[in-house]
């Protein structure tokens, strides 16, 4: 054989060698790709199954809380009125009046009052929730007894003898009900059960 | 005689480094994507596993049902026990 065909077959030798090389480790490469992508579809996946329940819930959770906040928006109104509530939230959340009630257009126009000014939150949540408060025992016949421009001399007014430390214990509530031990006959000492 | 030699010159000189390079190329951006997909897979398995509390919505749900539930009762007994403004 020629030394040409020689050096021939040893260079076609040399370029299929090189063929192999790189193109085994290119299919190692590529298997490495596809296993990855697998992991990866299979994560997709399991975020689209975890999450597929979740618009369904959370417009639910939405729809309860816009119900709820209809319930304690209307409630709020009815009880202390268009002004009072509007001051009352925004006295609680400052800014809040601007936004007004969602189901009561007309309160973005009110005028807030400055509750939050001239009564301490707790005070306030006393005088709304429970007619035992100080500050609603003169309320809402008499002027408020607390002064915004003399707030600190108002205050102290409210506790003229010093400042309560604790109540006295009261009595624990009777019980109630068909198997309390106490029953109470219906309309018994004048009671008026049509009320309750 | 002298074409022979022309061609395993050129078979030496030109192809083997062209197929050389062309593989090598192949090959590098075969590998350059190996890390970016494994990337990919952990971050969504690490998604997935972020996802596992999702279920909990459902209590969150069932609270929520709940708290307004009361809610409700509690707004029904102030309207009773208050008076309206």
């Amino acid at each position: 054989m020629p030394a040409a065909g020689v050096v021939m077959i040893v260079a076609v030798v040399l370029i299929v060698a090189a063929l192999v090389y790189f193109l085994v480790a290119t299919i190692f490469a590529l298997q490495k790709i596809t296993k990855g992508l697998d992991d990866a579809i299979s994560g997709v996946v399991g975020i689209i199954e975890k999450s597929a329940p979740v618009n369904d819930v959370v417009a639910t959770i939405n729809q309860n809380l816009d119900a709820g906040v209809d319930l304690l928006e209307g409630l709020l109104v009815k009880k202390a009125g268009m002004a009072d509530a509007v001051g009352l939230v925004d006295g609680l959340y400052p800014g809040a009046a601007a936004q007004g009630f969602r189901n009561f257009p007309e309160s973005r126009t009110v005028t807030a009052p400055r509750i939050s000014e001239v009564y301490t939150r707790g005070t306030l949540t006393l005088a709304r929730l429970g007619r035992e408060a100080p500050i609603a025992a003169a309320s809402p016949a008499g002027p408020a007894l607390r002064n915004p421009a003399y707030g600190s001399r108002a205050a102290r007014a409210l506790y003229p003898g010093g400042r309560p430390t604790a109540p006295e214990p009261l009595p624990r509530s009777p019980i109630i009900g068909t198997e309390s031990p106490v029953q109470y006959p219906e309309g018994s000492n004048g009671a008026d059960s049509g009320a309750v | 005689m002298t074409l022979e030699w022309i061609g395993d010159v050129v078979l030496l000189v030109v192809l083997l480094p062209v197929v050389v390079y062309l593989l090598r190329g192949v090959l590098n951006a075969a590998r350059s994507i190996t890390p970016s997909v494994e990337q990919i897979a952990s971050a969504a398995q690490a998604g997935s596993r972020d996802l596992d509390s999702a279920a909990l919505l459902a209590t969150t749900q069932e609270q929520v049902i709940k708290t307004i539930e009361s809610a409700a009762n509690y707004g029904g007994s102030l309207d009773v026990i208050l008076d309206d403004a």
